[in-house]
């Protein structure tokens, strides 16, 4: 019967050495045990999130770069049609300043010939009547000298001026 | 056998426990094979024993050694040098009408029969089968009734350090090294890492929190009680284990009553404190049956919440009782037939129980723990209607 009785004597040291043991080791040993590995597990688990993270970071980072690299290539494209644009553009406007020019110098060259041909006409013309003049002072000269032809020739312009 | 005294309610509860019941059961089922073998031979030998020595030297009693063997004591008994015992001895508290009264053990010169009278603070005590008496005023001596039961002497309040104390001390002083070691050693490791004591005593914590804590009380409350079911788990398994060392001298802690009675208590009270408005409503009104029913169901309900704990009680006192006693009667075959030829057998039956003995240590450690966290479970789980 002694067997199955407990005894007050164990029973009051085990309820007192059974709260200290729960609340020292409670302090003591299972927070931190059990904080250590709760906080390591967040930590897996921050982890793998983050490495997950990281992971479609580097494939959005992958996907920038080729798009980047799309649109540099593009803008090249660009650049490169303006530039042939550009010196298109350039030498067909080179090409009609040049006409321009071309014909503005054939113009003015005309012009000089013109001017010089007028010129030289003008000094022609003095110089022609000058020689008219002598010639016709030389041939009245003469001719007065001789009145009959004058007057023949008189009539013979008077014949030819038809009255009219 | 009241061993397998499980809770039916219990074990429609929660599917899991269906692992260990057949273990369980191959278990008491082997301890019932080999003690029905035992006791049959141990009655033979008995007879044939009586029979032949006729007995001028003193008989030895298998039944007397096991109970001294498996019950408390005051001081450590170790060994016999020259017909003297070797022994530790342990200070003795007594609460009297005088007051607090000590003394140590080692007074009482290893008497047990009461001859021997240690006179302290104004009163006489004698050590009688293992409990201090206190004789009445004038007495000078114990007398016996013819059941050889004191009649002039009463026990007082005995809160003495006995060897079930110390041990339950020393095993203290363990857990404390080695789970406060452990604890410490995560501050100086990075990032958390077990080192050293710690990365053997994480996954026994880890199993107790996600096999036992979680399973059975649920994510949300089970961390208010991981403290006292690391606790309960450790202790328990501790002191399994101590009970198991030879030298000393079946300290068995773990298989006395009053030490399961206490934790059972522990259990009781942490289950009636944490009962929700749910769990008081399916003992004393249970909801979904008929009126009648209800009133019936009543009673049952109270009495279960009593049988529960009482049953974690008598299971972990009864297990490792079972396995000291089958452990001793399998040693005391050597000293029943008196010779040494039985012992080898002896020697494989009791390696063979106590290899399942050390089996049992955790088993029952487990079941206690997991049954506490199933109780504290039901108490707190909320309706789901």
């Amino acid at each position: 019967m002694d067997l199955v009785t407990p005894g007050f004597g164990l029973v009051f040291w085990t309820a007192i050495t059974f709260l200290i043991l729960l609340f020292i080791l409670r302090k003591f040993a299972w927070k931190p045990i059990l904080g250590a590995v709760s906080d390591r597990e967040e930590g897996i688990k921050d982890a793998l999130a983050s490495a997950e993270k990281a992971r479609a970071e580097m494939e959005n980072l992958h996907a920038d770069n080729e798009r980047i690299l799309q649109e540099a290539r593009a803008e090249r494209e660009t650049l490169l049609k303006d530039a042939r644009e550009m010196k298109n553009k350039m030498i067909s406007d080179a090409k009609e300043e040049a006409q321009v020019q071309a014909a503005k110098m054939i113009e003015q060259a005309q012009a000089a010939i013109e001017s010089e041909k007028k010129a030289a006409m003008a000094e022609l013309k003095s110089h022609v009547a000058g020689l008219s003049l002598d010639i016709a002072e030389k041939v009245v000269g003469d001719e007065l000298s001789n009145k009959d032809k004058q007057l023949k020739l008189v009539e013979n312009m008077l014949g030819e001026a038809t009255l009219n | 056998m009241f061993v397998n005294s499980f809770n039916v309610r219990t074990f429609a509860a929660n599917l899991k426990q269906g692992i260990f019941k057949p273990i369980r059961m191959k278990i008491n089922t082997l301890k019932n094979i080999v003690l029905s073998t035992l006791f049959i031979a141990v009655f033979n030998i008995s007879f044939a024993s009586e029979t032949k020595d006729g007995g001028d030297d003193k008989k030895f009693d298998p039944k007397d050694m096991i109970m001294h063997h498996v019950q408390d004591a005051h001081g450590f008994h170790l060994w016999d040098w020259n017909g003297h015992a070797v022994s530790l001895s342990l200070p003795i508290i007594l609460w009297t009408d005088n007051g607090l009264t000590t003394f140590m053990s080692s007074a009482f010169h290893h008497d047990d029969s009461g001859k021997e009278v240690v006179e302290r603070n104004g009163a006489k005590f004698v050590k009688l089968h293992g409990k201090i008496y206190q004789l009445n005023e004038g007495a000078n001596t114990v007398a016996f009734d013819d059941k050889h039961h004191a009649t002039n002497a009463s026990k007082p309040i005995d809160i003495s350090i006995t060897r079930n104390v110390f041990m339950m001390w020393v095993s203290v002083f363990v857990l404390f090294l080695v789970f406060i070691t452990a604890a410490r050693s995560y501050k100086k490791s990075e990032n958390n890492v077990p080192t050293g004591i710690a990365s053997f005593i994480e996954p026994l914590v880890v199993f107790v929190r996600d096999d036992i804590g979680i399973p059975m009380i649920g994510e949300k409350r089970y961390k208010r009680y991981m403290p006292y079911l690391l606790t309960v788990f450790f202790f328990i398994w501790i002191n399994n284990i101590f009970g198991l060392i030879p030298i000393l001298n079946g300290a068995n802690l773990s298989g006395n009553i009053a030490f399961t009675f206490t934790l059972a208590l522990f259990t009781f009270i942490i289950t009636t404190f944490s009962g929700n408005k749910n769990y008081w409503q399916h003992i004393f009104w249970m909801p979904g049956v008929p009126v009648p029913m209800k009133i019936f169901l009543m009673p049952i309900e109270i009495i279960g919440i009593f049988t529960k704990p009482i049953s974690l009680m008598i299971r972990l006192f009864a297990n490792i009782t079972a396995g000291h006693i089958i452990i001793l009667a399998l040693m005391s075959l050597i000293f029943i037939f008196k010779s040494i030829g039985i012992a080898p057998v002896s020697v494989a039956f009791s390696l063979f129980i106590t290899v399942i003995e050390i089996v049992v240590t955790a088993i029952q450690a487990y079941i206690f723990t997991i049954l506490s966290a199933l109780y504290f479970g039901m108490a707190t789980e909320e309706a789901h209607h």
